[in-house]
């Protein structure tokens, strides 16, 4: 992690909707093989700047490079060395995983073997079930299996965990790590600040179209703590989801 | 056809900088035309309507017109006229009833025509003697020209010299000769409009879409793709109709194999002009509820109005013009021109032309209403 290269590169970006100015101003780099986490509440527009990097919508000015190309001028080579993961995103009705795995192959040009993309993300299993039968600890993992197709360099994942159970959630935190130390850099958004602690190797708080921080979790939380922040309440040895991980196990359940 | 696809698809190259449009084309459409082949929505409208109506007409028609002609008491009954008419099929001979009672079936209709044959005096000719009812007017007409075919047939034609003037050609045609294009269209129609209006709705809805468009495929691609998979289905539901219709029900192919082609080279044509209304309707419906209404009301009139079940000649004068307009009554026109007279593709220019001009008119608007996001 200490390469300090940076693969993408987000200078001045804004978004302007009719009346509403959703991103104003955003600058941040992600560094090569670091997994970087973009935190904040609801329609602080990490969803709109995750997806002008994607190349799925267009900024009103601002200037982005992913891996050296521009999204202005190559985005179809950035959409094949990248893996998106949308918020609630469906997949093509009727078909299997290893029917929809295909899919995406073809779409992407990319020659694989469907079944070892499930084993990747252990739904070797469920090979002819349909998207729709999976829990959802599955669907997620299937999502992410589909934006490993290409072998991107970058993948970008919007929400992975909001609405799983405390298992599928570790699960996947470590399915995103593995991903990582594979050599892959790692774009997430999420709700649950425990999860980026974990997880990310640096964090962008977003708020009202702009970042307010960004830093390693660490040095964001010692910095606030020699602010002289104090929680209320005595700091335990472990919290509730400790309990709940130790009573119910640690292997998830589908 | 999702064999051969799938060929393709693993030999073609692949790699950085080898990106190939007609991979991802064809993978769109294989994975369409697999999930095309599992929604119990588009197989019952392709295939399962149409072919309950085959059935229904099929079997209700008994295989065609009947026409009741009584022979007059006294007439002669062993004679080549009479095996001719009762060779067609089509007409059935009403014997052993007084003239009193044929006046009054007459009178009814419940009898088309009285027919009377004798041999004439010093010949070989017989001489035939036809009356036809008010009662009963189109079927008196089909038995005038089923009897000038009669007559203009060569083992009768030396002896019979009277009436020799018809140059009719008389082949017969059946119910299902009339029913099968119909419903033949209505099928492509129903599987070009609900398929594809219901298939880009809920693709966009469910942001599949939008999670193609993350991958370095092109829109024409995914339009190509699902056009393919859509007219792929829509053809091998128009082979299974138009073969079922032959084989069981004697659906007239004149030029045979021939015909057939021409049939489904005509039932492209028509799946992609409908599936251009099912693109519009994808763009103007706001969600999957507002999809059945709105394709009725492209589907409905044209089902009713456009000679699937009865000959737009049957309808009222106003009315004519108005199923003269759509573009369903010109494919059901070309369709059974195509097949049962026989004709060839330039022969029903017109039909192709004006289905043409609906194409274009239909797209242009579609370009303006389609919805990607």
């Amino acid at each position: 992690m200490e390469t300090k290269k940076a693969i993408i590169s987000v200078k001045n970006l804004v978004k302007k909707y009719d009346d509403f100015v959703a991103v104003q101003g955003l600058s941040f780099e992600v560094y090569e093989h670091e997994i970087f986490g973009l935190l904040g509440p609801n329609g602080a527009g990490k969803t709109t700047t995750l997806e002008i990097i994607e190349t799925l919508r267009d900024k009103t000015s601002g200037e982005i490079i992913v891996d050296g190309f521009s999204v202005d001028k190559q985005p179809q080579d950035i959409k094949q060395i990248i893996g998106v993961q949308l918020q609630a995103a469906g997949y093509y009705p009727n078909l299997n995983l290893i029917e929809l795995i295909e899919l995406f192959a073809g779409l992407y040009g990319a020659n694989i073997k469907p079944m070892e993309m499930l084993e990747k993300v252990n739904l070797q299993d469920k090979a002819k079930a349909k998207y729709k039968a999976l829990s959802g600890g599955q669907k997620q993992r299937f999502s992410i299996a589909t934006t490993l197709i290409n072998q991107p360099k970058i993948i970008f994942l919007d929400e992975p965990t909001t609405g799983l159970d405390p298992q599928a959630r570790r699960n996947l935190w470590d399915l995103i790590i593995e991903i990582r130390n594979a050599g892959t850099t790692v774009v997430i958004t999420t709700h649950y600040m425990d999860e980026a602690e974990q997880l990310c190797d640096r964090v962008a708080f977003v708020e009202r179209g702009q970042i307010i921080a960004l830093d390693t979790p660490d040095n964001l939380i010692d910095k606030l703590v020699s602010s002289g922040f104090e929680r209320k309440k005595e700091v335990k040895k472990a919290n509730l989801e400790d309990v709940f991980i130790n009573l119910t196990g640690q292997e998830w359940r589908e | 056809m999702q064999k051969d696809i799938h060929e393709r698809n693993s030999n073609s190259p692949s790699g950085p900088g080898g990106y190939s449009n007609l991979t991802a084309t064809l993978a769109l459409a294989k994975a369409s035309f697999r999930s095309i082949m599992r929604s119990p929505s588009a197989v019952v409208f392709t295939l399962a309507f149409p072919l309950i109506f085959i059935l229904v007409f099929g079997f209700l028609g008994g295989g065609g017109t009947r026409i009741d002609v009584g022979v007059t008491p006294g007439s002669d009954v062993n004679n080549p006229v009479m095996v001719m008419l009762d060779k067609t099929g089509m007409i059935r001979l009403v014997k052993d009833k007084s003239k009193a009672e044929f006046d009054k079936l007459l009178e009814k209709g419940n009898v088309d025509a009285m027919i009377d044959v004798h041999r004439k005096v010093n010949s070989a000719a017989y001489s035939v003697n036809v009356v036809y009812t008010s009662a009963s007017r189109d079927k008196g007409g089909i038995l005038k020209s089923v009897l000038n075919n009669i007559f203009y047939d060569k083992t009768l034609k030396p002896t019979v010299a009277e009436i020799k003037e018809s140059t009719i050609t008389g082949r017969e045609y059946k119910t299902i000769d009339f029913i099968l294009p119909g419903q033949l269209g209505f099928s492509l129609l129903s599987t070009g409009v609900f398929g594809t209006a219901f298939v880009f709705l809920s693709l966009r809805q469910t942001l599949v879409i939008k999670r193609f468009f993350a991958t370095p495929v092109k829109r024409s691609s995914i339009v190509i793709g699902e056009g393919i998979a859509r007219i792929g289905f829509a053809l091998i539901g128009a082979l299974f109709i138009i073969l079922i219709g032959h084989f069981f029900f004697g659906f007239t192919l004149v030029h045979g194999a021939l015909t057939v082609v021409n049939m489904l080279i005509l039932a492209t044509l028509g799946i992609i002009v409908f599936m251009g209304f099912g693109f519009i309707i994808s763009g103007i419906a706001k969600n999957e509820s507002m999809v059945p209404p709105i394709s009725n009301i492209v589907t409905l009139p044209q089902f009713l109005l456009s000679g699937t079940f009865f000959s737009i000649e049957a309808f009222p004068s106003w009315l004519q013009p108005i199923s003269r307009a759509l573009p369903l009554t010109y494919l059901n026109d070309a369709m059974r021109k195509v097949a049962f007279e026989g004709l060839g593709l330039w022969d029903v220019k017109f039909q192709i032309m004006i289905l043409l001009l609906w194409g274009i008119g239909i797209y242009a608007v579609a370009v303006k209403v389609f919805k990607w996001e």
